[in-house]
C-alpha cells in the first residue's frame, strides 16, 4: 500500500488489493501512555497521555488555541458499523483524528446464531457481517491510520454466539485487539444453550488470552433490558464477577479483563445518587480488573442534546472514580444507525469532558461517611446475598432456570419477571460432547483436557509441534477466502458508487459514499402532530426524497414544535463547476499582537455619506465582536453620516495610519463614488502616499472597490481579523 | 406468568450475617462465592467439547471455515467427536503418510472415515 498522505483520501481498492498476503503489524491490546504533568503550552495536565502526531482538537481548540489537543489518559472507544465496512474505514480515519483509539465494530443482526464463520464481504443490517476479509481489510487500514495519527489503535468486535471459538481464533490470527466475550450474554439475550455457551467460552477466552486481547463483558445489557435500570445493580455486580473470575481461571490476565459498566440511571431520576455509589462499589470489589465505562443507553431518546448531556454526566462518574476505557455512544444512537459526524461529536464530547475535568481528584474527594459509603456497602451486601442464594438453589444453571436474572426487583426483592432459560433448551442444545480419554487437539491455546502425551510427552506444553506449528505460530497456514457471494460483495458495491470515488463529483452523505442523506431542522408554530405531518410536506417541497421525522420536541402544546427530519437529495455536484475565491489571508493572534505592540497603529473610522448604518463597522472595530481593537489597534470612531472631507481631515489631525470607511447604501453606486472621493480628497490633501484607505460594506465587491483608487475593499463576509491582517501587511509594504 | 418467585425486599433480615464483616472480608466473601459458582462450569468446559471448539481447532490446523464444518459434521455422524476432530485428521495423516491438509480434504470427500472408525473404536491407540 502507498504511504498515507493526509491530503489524500484512503484508497479502498488499494486496501483490498493483495489482502490475501496481509499480516497485522502487531497483536494484543495497547493502553495509552500516561504522561505525568504533561506540559502543553502554558498548561499542565495531570491526567493526560502522550499527544498525537496528527489530530483535530475540539472546536474551541481550533478556534482559540491553535489546535491545542491534549489526549486524556483513558482509551476512547467509538463504535463504527454502518453495514458497509468499506465506508466505515473512512469514518475510522476521521474518528482517529478526533482521538478514538479503540474502534469497535458492531456485528450484523443475526450473526450470533450463525454456526460458523461468515466469509466474504456481504452487506449488513445494523452492523456488519464480521468476516476474515472484512477484519483483515479494516485492520490493514487501521495499521496505516495509526501511523498517521501516531498512536496504536485497538480494533475490537464480538466473540459471542454459537461460533465463539471460531471467531476467537480468526481474531487472534488477524490481530484483533479486543473483544466482547461473556457467555451470560449468549444465554440471557441470544437464547443460546447455557452449557454450550460456557464450554465454548472457555475455549474462546483461552485463545483471546494467548494473543493478549482485552476482554469486555456483557453485563451492561442487563441494565439496558431491566424494567427499572437502577434496581439491577446487585445483579450487575454478580454478572461482572462471574465472567471476570471465569475468564481469569481460564487463563486471562486480570489486567486484560474489562468490566463493561454503565451508570445505571439517568436524569430526571436523581441519577448520581444511584450511579456514584454503584461505581465506587464496583471499583472496590474489582480493584484488580479494568473498567470500561459505557454511556447509559437505557434512557436514551432521539434528542441528541439530551444524549450528549447523559454522556457528560456519565463521564463525571468516570472522573470521580476511574475508567480505563471511556466508551462513547453517538448522540444519534437513539434514532438511527450512527452517522459519520455523530461518531466524531461523541469522541469530541469525551475529549472535551475528560480534559476539562483534568485533575479533578486532586481537588475534591468522595465522602468517607454518610449516604455514599452506606449505599456502597449496601450494594456489595446485596450482591453477596445474590450469590449465596444462587449457590443455595444449586448453582448458576439452576439460578438461570429459576429466573434469577434481569428480574426488575432490587435483589433480594424479586418481581418474578426475570429472563429464564432451560438447561436443556436453547440454540445449540445437545451439541456438547464429553471428551474421551484419548481426546486430542494438536494446536496452541486450546483449553481443557488434551491427551497429547499419547503421541509425544514433549508436546504436552506445546501441542502444535505435532503438526509443525499451527496458524497462531505460522500465519502462512491460514486459508484466506475472498468472496463466496458473487452479488453481495464489496466489489459490486464499489462499482455502484464508483462515480463518486476519487472524482470531481460529490454528493452529501451520512454513512455510505453518496448516500444523499441530509438532515433538516425546522420549527413550526403548531401542535406536535400537525408539525410532524407538515414537516414532511415541507421536506418534499424542498425536493427531499423519503423524508422521515427523526426527532420532535414540543416547545409548547399549541405555540410550537421542533422537528428534525432526514431525507435524500437525488442530485450531485461537479466540483469543477464551483468558482471558489482564494481564502483570505489571516494572521494569528500572536502575530498581530506582537506587530501592534512593536509598532502601534492608529485608525480613523466612520460610515461615510448620508448613511446612518453603524453595525457593520462596529463589528469590525469592537473588541467584543473580534474587531481590530482586539490586537491593540487604536481606533477613532467618528460615527455615521460622516462627510468624506471630515474623515480625511481627522486622519491628518490625528496622524492616523489608516482610514476605514463603511459604505452601506449602494443606490446609484453611491458607495463606490464615495470611495473614489475619499481617494481623491486624500490626494488633494497630499497625504495619499502615506495613508491606507480601506472601505467595506454589504454591497462592496473588493475588486470594484480597488478600481476607485483605494487600497482594499471588504465585503459582507469580512471580519476584523481580515481588516487587521490587511492593515499590517499594507503598512509593511509601504515601509519597504 | 412464568412462575418465578416474587418476594418483598427482605435485605435487612438477610444481611444480618454480613453486618459484622469488614469491607475487606466482604470483598473476600464476594470472590469466594463467585469462584465457587464458576468452578463446576470450568470443569464442564475442561472435559467437554463442541462443534465450534472443534472447528476452531481445525482452523488452527490450517483448514478454512468451509472445510472445518463438514469435517466436524463427519465426526459427529460417526460418533467420533469425543476423540477431537483435529485428532482424527492428524491420525489419518499419520497412518496414511499423507500431508495433514490432504488427509482433511480427502475426508471431506468421504474417504478414510471407515479407517478412522476402526482406529478409534477398535480400542487401538
Amino acid at each position: 500500500m502507498k504511504k498515507v498522505d493526509i491530503n489524500e483520501k484512503m484508497d479502498i481498492k488499494d486496501i483490498l488489493s493483495n489482502l490475501e498476503n496481509y499480516r497485522p503489524k502487531r497483536k494484543g491490546w495497547t493502553w495509552r501512555k500516561k504522561v505525568d504533568n504533561l506540559q502543553e503550552g502554558p498548561h499542565t495536565y495531570t491526567d493526560c497521555s502522550e499527544p498525537l502526531k496528527n489530530s483535530i482538537g475540539i472546536p474551541a481548540a481550533v478556534r482559540y488555541f491553535d489546535n491545542l489537543d491534549p489526549q486524556p489518559q483513558e482509551t476512547i472507544t467509538t463504535e463504527i458499523a454502518s453495514g458497509r465496512f468499506e465506508d466505515d474505514i473512512r469514518r475510522m480515519r476521521m474518528a482517529a483524528w478526533h482521538g478514538a483509539d479503540h474502534i469497535m465494530v458492531i456485528r450484523t443482526a443475526g450473526q450470533s446464531h450463525y454456526d460458523g464463520l461468515i466469509e466474504g464481504s456481504p452487506q449488513g443490517i445494523g452492523g456488519i457481517p464480521v468476516t476474515r476479509k472484512q477484519v483483515r481489510a479494516q485492520r490493514k487500514a487501521l495499521d496505516f491510520i495509526e501511523e498517521e495519527v501516531g498512536r496504536p489503535i485497538n480494533y475490537h468486535s464480538y466473540v459471542s454466539g454459537v461460533a465463539g471459538p471460531d471467531i476467537a481464533v480468526m481474531f487472534a490470527e488477524e490481530g484483533v485487539n479486543g473483544a466482547h466475550q461473556d457467555p451470560q450474554y449468549n444465554i440471557l439475550y441470544r437464547n443460546i444453550n447455557m452449557i454450550r455457551s460456557f464450554v465454548d467460552a472457555a475455549e474462546s477466552k483461552k485463545v483471546m488470552a494467548w494473543v493478549d486481547m482485552a476482554q469486555i463483558d456483557g453485563a451492561h445489557n442487563a441494565n439496558a433490558t431491566a424494567r427499572d435500570a437502577w434496581k439491577v445493580m446487585p445483579e450487575l455486580i454478580v454478572q461482572h464477577g462471574l465472567n471476570s473470575i471465569f475468564s481469569h481461571m481460564v487463563g486471562m490476565k486480570k489486567e486484560n479483563i474489562c468490566l463493561s459498566t454503565v451508570p445505571p440511571s439517568a436524569a430526571p431520576v436523581p441519577c448520581t445518587k444511584y450511579d456514584l455509589p454503584y461505581a465506587v462499589a464496583l471499583r472496590d470489589l474489582f480493584s484488580e480488573y479494568k473498567m470500561r465505562a459505557q454511556q447509559n443507553t437505557k434512557y436514551i431518546t432521539s434528542s441528541s442534546r439530551e444524549a450528549t448531556v447523559t454522556h457528560v454526566m456519565n463521564m463525571m462518574i468516570s472522573k470521580l472514580t476511574s475508567a480505563d476505557i471511556q466508551s462513547t455512544i453517538t448522540p444519534d444512537e437513539g434514532r438511527n444507525v450512527p452517522w459519520h459526524m455523530f461518531n466524531i461529536e461523541a469522541c469530541d464530547t469525551a475529549k472535551q469532558t475528560l480534559v476539562g475535568l483534568d485533575g479533578l481528584l486532586d481537588m475534591v474527594e468522595l465522602k468517607k461517611e454518610g449516604y455514599l459509603p452506606e449505599k456502597i456497602r449496601e450494594l456489595k451486601e446485596r450482591a453477596i446475598l445474590y450469590l449465596e442464594e444462587l449457590l443455595e438453589v444449586g448453582g448458576y444453571f439452576e439460578a438461570v432456570e429459576k429466573g434469577f436474572f434481569v428480574d426488575s426487583g432490587m435483589y433480594p426483592e424479586r418481581h418474578g419477571d426475570g429472563i429464564g432459560r432451560k438447561i436443556n433448551a436453547g440454540i445449540g442444545v445437545g451439541t456438547v460432547f464429553e471428551r474421551d480419554e484419548d481426546y486430542m487437539a494438536p494446536v496452541t491455546a486450546h483449553f481443557g483436557y488434551n491427551n497429547v502425551a499419547q503421541y509425544d510427552e514433549n508436546a504436552v506444553d506445546n501441542p502444535s509441534i505435532l503438526i509443525d506449528g499451527c496458524t497462531l505460530e505460522k500465519p502462512e497456514k491460514i486459508v484466506f477466502i475472498d468472496e463466496l457471494d458473487e452479488n453481495d460483495n464489496v466489489n459490486n458495491r464499489l462499482e455502484e458508487s464508483e462515480k463518486y470515488r476519487n472524482s470531481n463529483m460529490v454528493k452529501p452523505e451520512v454513512e455510505w459514499l453518496a448516500d444523499g442523506t441530509v438532515q433538516l431542522e425546522i420549527f413550526l408554530p403548531t401542535s406536535k402532530r400537525v408539525a410532524e405531518f407538515a414537516a414532511i410536506e415541507f421536506a418534499k417541497k424542498m425536493n427531499l426524497t423519503d423524508p422521515e421525522v427523526i426527532h420532535t420536541e414540543v416547545l409548547h402544546p399549541s405555540e410550537g414544535t421542533r422537528v428534525q427530519l432526514k431525507g435524500k437529495v437525488e442530485f450531485d455536484l461537479d466540483m469543477n463547476t464551483l468558482s471558489i475565491p482564494p481564502e483570505p489571508e489571516v494572521m494569528s493572534d500572536e502575530e498581530l499582537w506582537e506587530e501592534i505592540e512593536k509598532k502601534p497603529l492608529k485608525v480613523v473610522a466612520a460610515t461615510v455619506g448620508e448613511d446612518e448604518h453603524s453595525v457593520g463597522l462596529r463589528e469590525v472595530i469592537d473588541i467584543k465582536h473580534g474587531g481590530i481593537e482586539k490586537w491593540g489597534i487604536e481606533v477613532e470612531y467618528l460615527g455615521t453620516s460622516c462627510p468624506v472631507e471630515k474623515l480625511v481631515d481627522a486622519a491628518i489631525e490625528l496622524n492616523a495610519d489608516a482610514i476605514l470607511a463603511s459604505t452601506i447604501i449602494s443606490h446609484d453606486d453611491i458607495h463606490y463614488k464615495n470611495m473614489k472621493k475619499l481617494h481623491e480628497y486624500a490626494v488633494e490633501k497630499g497625504i495619499r502616499d502615506n495613508i491606507i484607505i480601506a472601505c467595506g460594506g454589504t454591497q462592496v465587491t473588493p475588486e470594484i472597490a480597488l478600481e476607485q483608487g483605494i487600497d482594499a475593499g471588504f465585503g459582507k463576509t469580512s471580519k476584523g481579523v481580515h481588516v487587521a491582517t490587511f492593515l499590517v501587511n499594507k503598512r509593511r509594504e509601504m515601509n519597504k | 406468568m412464568k412462575g418465578y418467585i416474587k418476594r418483598e425486599d427482605d435485605f435487612q433480615n438477610r444481611r444480618k450475617h454480613l453486618a459484622k464483616l469488614s469491607d475487606e472480608e466482604l470483598k473476600q466473601r464476594f470472590w469466594e462465592l463467585a469462584e465457587e459458582t464458576v468452578k463446576p462450569l470450568l470443569e464442564l468446559a475442561r472435559t467437554h467439547t463442541t462443534p465450534s471448539i472443534e472447528r476452531s481447532v481445525l482452523l488452527r490446523m490450517g483448514f478454512s471455515s468451509l472445510e472445518a464444518k463438514p469435517l466436524v459434521e463427519g465426526a459427529i455422524d460417526r460418533g467420533l467427536i469425543g476423540k477431537g476432530v483435529g485428532h482424527i485428521v492428524y491420525r489419518i495423516s499419520n497412518e496414511k503418510k499423507i500431508p495433514l491438509r490432504q488427509a482433511g480434504l480427502e475426508m471431506i470427500e468421504g474417504k478414510h472415515w471407515d479407517d478412522a472408525v476402526a482406529i478409534f473404536k477398535g480400542g487401538e491407540k
